[in-house]
């Protein structure tokens, strides 16, 4: 939530129950779902075993193998303490939702088809689908429904953050609200839609607290390599045993779990559940829920966005952008007449030429109310204006006002027709004016672009993603938008199966579609799309259709998640790669170590680092192993920084720091804990 | 080292570029089943065939089809080796009156052939009549390497294909590869072997009265022909016992190039022949480079660890110049053995004009390590391909999420479908080399079939399964591999190499085949370049030498320094 605190990374609210979730974690029934860390528990409890039949015998020193069994351990419970800190943060987002729902009481009418009969109170649990129910201002709407009568300012704080209300009306795309939100004004009849506990709140905390979860396609497919090599690894030392004992070296089991754990991979076994849970985090703190893991996945996987033109490419409402005079009349005269018939023009559209016309001239104009006589736009004379004494000024369509003032399409002056046609060619709205039926001249209204999404889009081309605008714009306006915003490709005069049937098309290219949409119509649409992300202010249909909510209803988002969505792939892949990497050097540590008696001479200049003996050695890189992991989560839970740049630029990157980066560092690393361990007389 | 000896192999490689460019433009149209003037002569005769076995040629399998009608090809093969071996004493062509093989051995010997490994546990010419060398073991030469290049075809097919259910038809693949590419390329290089010198007679012996006047009696046979698919199709089984060391097998530098060229044209030719499949030649080009490298390396450390020769046979005053040549016949010298090691070894051919054995223990590392991670740069016919792509599947995949997206290659993506088959495949050669090596120095009788001790003793068995495992089929020769152990367990783990790798990399072609190729872009994981080149070996590399590090340590690396130390056992 925005606009609610963040909490930091590692919040002590969060830290405290997170190690007691690591301790509960180590059941090994919750283990086995990550077969890395099961196989590193279960060598872990073999160890120890080793640790107490020496401690009791007193044949071999414990030191060793305690030791061991203790950085063992530690491994598994760091581990489990990244899902844990992981989890723990959707778990106090989720707490915050709960309050919100509790203990609701609703106003249930006994006849859901007469809406002026008696009503009960009730619980909100419960209500079923289909009950209706009065909410008054003040009153919590007790579950998700459809107002089907009524109009009311909501505050939706609750779901959203945002404590700036919203409108909710009965029928169009406005009438669904959400359960836990707060009416403060007027009331509203409302159709529940969703039973208690399955209401969106209700299941945006489960997706929250993370007791849904479900490895998600990459994460499965990652834990089969993960348990591959853990296999391979097993295979390795296992079969080594009978090698070292024909080589004439007995080798003890402790030794050879040691070697295994520091070879299978433990740092991400570790962290990629902690992974896959901290990046569903960063799309709520964004602020954006996620219906499913696998949704984010595929927001990284997008090679197309559909983006409404409105909203998201330009500001939404065409504003004046410059006055034309015809000939004989001054600029400002013409400023001057389209701000006095817009006075009254409380559109958007009118308000920018009161606004252009103010900031460019410096006129300020106050009317006599009393004397001013307003005309409103009408579908049918499709212009306005306002009629003072001795002028009367209108504004409004080409046709409309040289209609208005007497003069046949042809008569018109060469270069006020000439403006028109550049200002319709530019994919801006010319607005005649005329004073007495006298023409002025012609006010430029643009579609104004964001100015910093330009720039944006030239990101999204460097990470290979296609921008489509679609606009129910004429196709000569469109182009003209979509060569000024910089995107790729633009669907004109765009009806919902238009949307649908270009989504159709390019999932058949082979390319994942994302798009954004509110409306019930965009509903197929937004199903159909791998990620479609629904606003908080649409339809009941829309949010059901998507796989993503944004609580801020902001449409520009869709660029941010699929960041995100990268973002989580890249952290997993990173760590892996690092992870692997890992284990050159802990060979190089290990192997010398284990053939120190037998081969002193001859294996001892594989000991590159210079580890101080064989014990330290093996105890170093065990010890590395799992003090990385502890140093990882950070990365873990933040993830890989992402930048807007080419596939092989950003490879060349990850694989410099993470590959490279993966072998050298614990040669450094490793080394530092042997002069440590050797140091503190640990072995 | 020498300039000379560098220039050789440089001229070598460069031939076989050149000719392998030319080539895989009828690979590829080999592949896509193009009219051509091959195919017109072709056609005809493959028709018979079809019709003989019913075989409707326009008709594609699944994947699941595909693999059941190779491994019904590779049963029937098995059955009538093995029958041939168990009855030539009955058969005709056998004029030196050869006795039936015994069961172990045939087994393993049919096993050998039918997975393009040809692992030897007998001598050719004192084991085998000219019918079972001629109808048996040169037919599967021909079958095995047809059938390993079909199975790459399939593979390339589902790269190459967006949305289908079929990766081709078996049968028309092997009968196509057989007639069109193997066959006649084999009748140029016997010919060319035979004007080199290579005898081919379908007479038993000669006899001859040597200086001493003691009468010798010199086998001979149907060589030439058997060579020129030895090395075309990687099989490697020769047809004497000491191989292309053999001078009749290999008699002179001549033959010694063209044997080399010829083992590592096709499977060169099918890399890039698999860049013009999809469409894209750079794809081809970026494995080949890697292969390349990963190849070239290899010679250049055998080479350098060859010239560097032996201190204890300087010590012993030795003139160290001549580098190693133990083992090695003075006629090819130390450059070309390196090559012909290495290249045998990265192919999985497994001839040898040197004895591995011999090699010192980092010279030894080499092929060793190229037969553990499966001989796939550039590999067998077909064989390398198939097992490079399914390296480069595991590798796209780690580095591919590196760039934030689901990983793709090609177009296709890698979901967990894909990488559980691929890790099945892999997971076979740790399973089969490391288990059956453990389970042998563990077993008094696998130590029994040890001439040395010491780390030399674990290499030699672990460069047998290894061997075994790969399809390769060369040996560290002091091993004596005709027990029952060694024929049975060996025999086991070239199955398990062939089928338990190739089944999994079939299914991972049929599920692929199945899915949307996506278009590339800017974001897409880049698969050709230095970078994508550079990542590959990291990936090979690291993904190898952590498996098998701990036993190479323990065989040529502790070799290597007890040497260094004037140690022998």
């Amino acid at each position: 939530m925005s606009k609610v605190k963040p909490r930091g990374l590692f919040d002590s609210k969060i830290l405290g129950p997170a190690a007691i979730d690591a301790l509960r974690k180590l059941d090994p029934r919750q283990l086995a779902r990550n077969p890395v860390i099961f196989v590193t528990e279960v060598v872990s409890l073999v160890v120890t075993g080793f640790f107490i039949r020496d401690c009791v015998t007193g044949e071999v020193s414990p030191l060793f193998s305690g030791q061991i069994a203790f950085w063992l351990w530690f491994t598994v419970l760091f581990a489990n303490f990244a899902e844990a800190v992981a989890e723990g943060r959707g778990k106090a987002q989720a707490e915050t939702l709960r309050r919100s729902r509790s203990d609701t009481r609703a106003k249930r009418y006994l006849d859901p088809a007469n809406l002026n009969g008696l009503y009960e109170g009730v619980n909100a649990l419960d209500l079923n689908v289909g009950d209706v129910v009065l909410v008054e201002a003040g009153e919590i709407i007790p579950g998700d429904g459809e107002i089907i009568e009524g109009l009311a300012s909501v505050n939706e704080a609750a779901i959203t953050g945002e404590s700036a209300p919203v409108i909710r009306e009965a029928g169009g795309d406005r009438s669904a609200v959400t359960g836990g939100t707060t009416v403060l004004s007027d009331g509203i009849k409302v159709r529940v839609t969703a039973a208690a506990g399955s209401s969106f709140l209700d299941r945006m905390i489960a997706l929250v607290e993370g007791a849904e979860r479900q490895k998600t396609p990459n994460e499965l497919a990652l834990s089969i390599l993960l348990s591959g090599l853990t296999l391979i690894f097993l295979i390795v030392c296992v079969s080594l045993w009978p090698l070292a004992s024909y080589s004439g070296t007995t080798l003890s089991v402790t030794v050879l779990i040691a070697l295994l754990v520091c070879l299978i991979p433990t740092t991400i076994g570790g962290l990629l559940s902690a992974i896959g849970i901290a990046g569903m985090d960063r799309l709520i703190r964004f602020n954006v829920i996620a219906t499913s893991g696998r949704a984010v996945e595929a927001a990284g996987d997008v090679d197309t966005l559909l983006l409404d033109k409105t909203g998201t490419i330009t500001f939404g409402n065409r504003m004046a952008d410059e006055f034309v005079a015809v000939a004989g009349v001054e600029e400002r005269a013409l400023a001057e007449a389209a701000l006095l018939s817009s006075l009254a023009d409380e559109t958007p559209e009118g308000r920018s030429i009161v606004a252009l016309a103010t900031s460019r001239y410096g006129l300020t104009m106050t009317v006599d109310p009393a004397k001013t006589k307003i005309v409103p736009f009408s579908a049918h004379t499709r212009l306005s204006g306002v009629d003072l004494p001795g002028r009367s000024l209108r504004k409004g369509a080409v046709d409309s006002i040289l209609r208005e003032a007497g003069l046949a399409k042809d008569k018109a002056p060469a270069e006020f027709t000439q403006a028109v046609e550049r200002i319709s060619r530019a994919g801006g709205t010319p607005l005649a004016v005329c004073d007495n039926q006298r023409l002025l001249g012609v006010i430029h209204l643009k579609d104004i672009v964001k100015p910093d999404i330009r720039p944006r889009f030239a990101e999204l081309r460097a990470m290979g993603i296609k921008t489509v605008m679609v606009t129910g714009d004429n196709p000569l306006t469109a182009a003209a938008i979509a060569s000024e915003a910089g995107v790729d490709d633009f669907l004109a005069q765009a009806t919902p199966e238009d949307k649908l049937a270009y989504i159709r098309k390019e999932q058949q290219g082979g390319r994942l579609i994302a798009m954004c949409g509110d409306g019930t119509n965009d509903a197929p649409a937004l199903a159909q799309a791998d990620v479609g992300v629904a606003m908080q202010t649409g339809t009941q249909a829309a949010r059901e259709a998507g796989n993503m909510v944004d609580l801020d209803s902001d449409p520009t988002k869709l660029i941010e998640i699929v960041g995100i969505g990268k973002q989580l792939l890249m952290t997993r892949g990173s760590l892996t790669t690092f992870s692997i990497a890992n284990d050159v050097a802990k060979y190089f540590a290990i192997i010398p170590a284990l053939f120190i008696a037998k081969y002193h001479d001859e294996l001892g200049a594989l000991n590159v680092m210079g580890l101080h003996s064989d014990k330290s050695a093996i105890l170093s890189a065990v010890i590395f192993n799992a003090l990385i992991i502890v140093a990882l989560i950070p990365l873990a839970l933040k993830g890989v920084a992402y930048r807007p740049v080419g596939a092989a630029a950003l490879l060349r990157r990850n694989l410099t720091i993470y590959g490279l980066g993966g072998i050298v560092a614990p040669f450094i690393g490793i080394k530092i804990i042997d002069v440590i361990v050797s140091v503190l007389h640990l072995a | 080292m020498t300039f000379v000896g560098w220039s050789q192999i440089a001229i070598v490689l460069a031939l076989v570029l050149a000719a392998a460019v030319p080539l895989s433009r009828l690979v590829a149209r080999i592949y896509a089943g193009e009219d051509d003037v091959l195919a017109r002569v072709a056609l005809p005769v493959e028709r018979v065939f079809y019709r003989l076995a019913g075989v409707e040629e326009a008709r594609e399998q699944s994947w699941l089809a595909y693999a059941m009608a190779m491994l019904a090809f590779s049963i029937v093969g098995f059955l009538s080796l093995y029958a041939l071996q168990r009855l030539q004493a009955y058969l005709p062509l056998n004029p030196q009156k050869f006795d039936n093989v015994p069961s172990d051995l045939a087994f393993n010997t049919s096993i050998s052939f039918i997975t393009n490994t040809n692992w030897q546990n007998y001598g050719g010419e004192t084991t085998m009549s000219h019918l079972t060398q001629m109808l048996g073991l040169t037919v599967h030469n021909f079958l095995s390497a047809a059938t390993g290049l079909a199975m790459a075809f399939a593979l390339v097919r589902a790269f190459a294909r967006s949305s289908a259910t079929t990766v081709g038809n078996f049968w028309v693949d092997v009968t196509r590869i057989t007639l069109r590419l193997l066959l006649p390329l084999s009748i140029v290089i016997a010919l060319v072997m035979v004007a080199l010198g290579v005898p081919q007679t379908l007479a038993g012996s000669v006899d001859a009265t040597t200086l001493e006047g003691i009468k010798q009696t010199i086998s001979i046979g149907p060589m030439a022909s058997q060579e020129a698919i030895k090395e075309l199709g990687t099989n490697g089984g020769g047809f004497m016992n000491a191989n292309s060391a053999h001078p009749f097998e290999n008699p002179n530098a001549w033959t010694d190039m063209l044997e080399i060229w010829a083992l590592l044209l096709i499977p060169v030719a099918s890399v890039i022949a698999f860049g013009r499949a999809v469409g894209d030649l750079r794809q081809g080009r970026a494995i080949l480079a890697t292969m390349a490298i990963l190849l070239i390396v290899g010679v250049g450390a055998v080479y350098w660890a060859e010239s560097a020769g032996n201190p204890i046979l300087a010590a012993l005053g030795l003139d160290p110049a001549g580098g190693n040549l133990e083992g090695k016949e003075l006629r090819f010298g130390d450059a070309m053995s390196a090559l012909f090691a290495t290249a045998t070894s990265s192919t999985s051919t497994g001839a040898v004009n040197t004895m591995h054995d011999s090699l010192t223990p980092l010279g030894g590392l080499v092929p060793m390590f190229n037969l553990l991670a499966g001989c796939i740069w550039p590999g067998g016919v077909g064989a390398g391909l198939y097992g490079f792509l399914v390296v480069v599947v595991i590798a796209v995949f780690v580095a591919g999420l590196m760039v934030g997206r689901t990983p793709e290659y090609l177009g296709k993506k890698i979901e967990s479908r894909e990488m559980k088959l691929a890790m099945f495949a892999v997971l076979i050669y740790p399973l089969s080399v490391l288990g059956f090596t453990a389970a042998s120095v563990m077993l008094q009788t696998g130590l029994d079939s040890l001439n040395n001790t010491g780390p030399h003793g674990l290499s030699e068995i672990l460069y047998a399964y290894a061997s075994a495992n790969a399809n390769n089929g060369s040996a560290f020769a002091g091993l004596n591999g005709d027990t029952p152990w060694f024929n049975t367990t060996l025999g086991i783990v070239m199955l398990a190499g062939r089928f338990a790798y190739v089944i999994p990399v079939l299914a991972l072609a049929g599920g692929l085949a199945a899915k949307k190729k996506a278009p590339p872009s800017a974001g897409t994981f880049p698969t050709t370049g230095p970078l994508f080149v550079g990542l590959l070996i990291g990936v090979v590399v690291i993904l190898y030498l952590l498996q098998y590090f701990p036993a190479l340590a323990l065989g040529p690396i502790v070799e290597h320094f007890l040497m260094l130390g004037g140690k022998t056992f």
